[in-house]
């Protein structure tokens, strides 16, 4: 496959391994921030290859396992609506809420379905104009200015039966949050590289410096995260602390303008809970007032969901990498794929996943 | 920082669409509701079909329901299919299908030219495979109470004493072994029922296994340990399934895995695994690792099979797990997967 194929060479990853464990004369603590980049390291199995030579943190970037309790359960409230069709990427079906999941509210005789754009549900409400469509808009920088342009069209096309629930959050904010915690760990960052193709890299400047954290721009395939690997171990044994861009291929300095600006025409800034870590001070994004009626929050009056998360699972030390999975009470006896306790168990790549089949498969061997 | 998290196990108290996916909430459906009240020794064998013995003569039964959206897609349509996966069935058992049975569930309101090219490809599927429908059963339904047609079909095959591969049969040491492109049906109803276009049409690989199986059990019958079509739950869940049955580890290797460009790229632009993606035209053979050349050999030689290949092998280490050596050189393990493949956001 042209452009993908190039990028997972084994014979240049065995290089950049091999560089990688030569330069590196400590265990070095990465994370990496971004859910995709995770589903690389553990669908390729990278962690293993690298031995002791870098330890990987799964990061917060994975919008299954971030998006707090208290906008699942708006989502699920909504989606049980009769007059609603609810629409969503296929993922956050399966993100277990206060008493159920997207999916059994299907069973129940919700209207759910899977679409690959806001843009699909957008044009869904135009041809069910009795019903109100509502998109559930979770997500990163990266998904956040195609639903800022769902948005936006609805409101050019005047159609009055669409509405997003909104949970997006930004990288930057949850990388303060994290570092500002006493016992981190994390000792340098591959960044997202699809949120800074959005958002370009000037925010994490002043985090790099301050901070003297190594925050590598890196990219989704095998050879990119080697590489912002090597790049950010090359940094800490010099002791340098910048902001380095291995994506060169679709990262520039300053991002994506026009995308930018349509995000902050759409949404502003507002707190935002983290599920499992907690709240963090402007780290999320909230449809502006000037588009109120586009907001599912506002118009099926759900803001008032509360919720409270019992203390078993310990997802948020996992997201933060403060604890391995395996050190969690929960984990492999209450919590496990077919009924998992915390977003992390959830898809194959959350961190928790991953740990159970991996060490199924050391136990066995 | 407060760090505090989820949430109550959810026990599901009703059916859900992943119960019919072919992972693991589908298997526990099968032990937990229905098993238990079923429990009899045929049954209990668990293969792609049963195998009874009448006075004397091996017979395999299968069963199968079809329930496909849209009905017609690139590569077939729903009549088709529902001889194919029946047949198949039989044939992964080593049985030579002889014979089915056919009942429909038709929705007020179906157009009937569409029943008319349904029941066509039927027919010409039952007439390639060399199997006669021999009885059947049509019922009509209100509108909206079921999805324009519903098929079921149960086949007979006879099946000699001397080749009865299982899906508990496999050894440490047998060569894993696909007969063809992996994840085309799947993507191809996929592409068909959201509307997707790529720049190739992507059809279904939905045909008849038997002139591969009859060439396995003629030339190298004693080797052949275990068939099985890899349909829902896709390469992976079948794999899984027989890893647990045989009590083997499974070792893949994904650098062989005939995997096609063009459903490659679909998967990688939905975001789905070709891995768990549905087949209904390719079988994974067990076949001891002497006779994995011929196997592949004779299987080359036939249209169905031109891109057999070894994909992997069973192992005595990790008994019930799948691993795959990945292409960048890391080992994964490929479990099943809970319920459907959901399309990931990032």
């Amino acid at each position: 496959m042209k452009y993908l194929t190039e990028y997972r060479d084994p014979q240049v990853a065995r290089g950049l391994v091999a560089e990688i464990k030569r330069t590196a004369t400590r265990r070095w603590v990465l994370m990496e921030v971004c859910g995709g980049q995770t589903h690389t390291i553990v669908k390729q199995g990278l962690d293993e290859l690298l031995g002791a030579a870098v330890e990987m943190v799964h990061g917060p970037g994975c919008p299954v396992c971030v998006t707090p309790l208290e906008q699942i359960d708006k989502a699920l409230a909504i989606a049980a609506r009769p007059d609603v069709i609810f629409t969503s990427f296929g993922d956050m079906l399966r993100v277990p809420g206060s008493d159920c999941d997207l999916l059994q509210v299907r069973a129940r005789g919700g209207t759910v379905r899977i679409v690959y754009s806001p843009l699909d549900a957008l044009a869904l409400a135009r041809k069910n104009p009795d019903k109100q469509v509502v998109f559930f808009a979770v997500g990163f920088e990266t998904t956040a200015p195609a639903n800022a342009m769902a948005v936006w069209r609805a409101k050019e096309l005047g159609v009055k039966n669409f509405s997003v629930l909104v949970s997006h959050v930004t990288v930057p904010p949850a990388m303060v949050a994290l570092l500002d915690a006493p016992d981190n760990r994390v000792q340098a960052f591959l960044a997202a590289g699809h949120v800074c193709t959005v958002m370009g890299w000037t925010e994490y400047e002043p985090i790099a410096a301050k901070y003297r954290v190594p925050i590598i721009i890196t990219g989704f395939e095998p050879l990119d995260i080697l590489e912002g690997m090597l790049l950010a171990v090359r940094q800490l044994e010099a002791g340098r602390h910048d902001v380095e861009n291995q994506y060169a291929r679709a990262v520039r300095r300053d991002g994506n303008q026009p995308a930018q600006d349509l995000v902050a025409r759409v949404f502003e800034l507002v707190d935002r809970n983290w599920r499992g870590i907690g709240a963090i001070p402007r780290s999320g994004l909230g449809v502006r007032e000037e588009f109120a009626a586009f907001d599912a929050e506002r118009k099926f009056a759900v803001g008032e969901i509360r919720t409270a998360e019992p203390t078993v699972c310990r997802a948020g030390d996992v997201l933060r990498g403060v604890l391995k999975p395996t050190e969690c009470p929960a984990f492999g006896k209450l919590c496990i794929p077919e009924h998992p306790l915390g977003a992390p168990m959830v898809s194959s790549e959350g961190a928790c996943a991953a740990y159970y089949n991996y060490g199924r498969f050391r136990s066995a061997v | 920082m407060t760090i505090v998290c989820p949430i109550p196990a959810v026990e599901t108290e009703r059916i859900q669409l992943g119960h019919g996916s072919g992972g693991k909430i589908s298997a526990a459906l099968l032990r937990d509701r229905f098993l238990p009240h079923f429990s009899n020794d045929i049954l209990a064998q668990l293969g792609d079909a049963a195998i009874v013995d009448v006075e004397g003569h091996a017979l395999a039964i299968s069963t199968d329901t079809f329930v496909v959206q849209p009905l017609e897609f690139p590569g077939g349509n729903i009549g088709s299919l529902a001889v194919h996966g029946t047949v198949n069935d039989l044939a992964m058992m080593g049985a030579q299908p002889m014979w089915l049975s056919a009942g429909f569930v038709l929705e007020e309101g179906l157009p009937l030219d569409v029943l008319d090219r349904v029941v066509r490809a039927m027919a010409d599927a039952a007439r390639a495979a060399g199997v006669l429908v021999i009885t059947g059963d049509t019922k009509v339904v209100e509108r909206g109470k079921a999805d324009g047609i519903f098929i079921n079909t149960t086949g007979i095959g006879r099946r000699r004493a001397d080749f009865a591969p299982a899906p508990g049969c496999a050894q440490p040491g047998d060569a894993v072994i696909v007969s063809g492109p992996l994840g085309r049906h799947g993507i191809a109803i996929m592409s068909a029922r959201e509307g997707l276009a790529f720049e190739s049409e992507i059809t279904s690989d939905s045909a008849a296994l038997t002139p591969l199986v009859e060439r396995l059990r003629e030339r190298v019958g004693d080797a052949v340990h275990t068939l099985r079509d890899p349909t829902r739950g896709g390469l992976a869940s079948a794999l899984n399934e027989i890893a647990a049955a045989s009590r083997v580890g499974i070792v893949l290797d994904e650098m062989s895995l005939p995997i096609p460009a063009d459903v490659g790229a679909a998967c990688e632009m939905l975001g789905f695994d070709p891995l768990y993606v549905a087949n209904e035209g390719v079988l994974v053979a067990f076949v001891r690792d002497s006779a994995a050349d011929a196997a592949i050999a004779l299987l080359r030689d036939h249209p169905l099979g031109r891109a057999a290949a070894r994909v992997g092998r069973a192992a005595s280490d990790h008994p019930g797990l799948v691993v795959m050596d990945t292409a960048i050189g890391g080992t994964r393990v490929v479990d099943m997967l809970p319920g459907d493949q959901l399309p990931r956001i990032c």
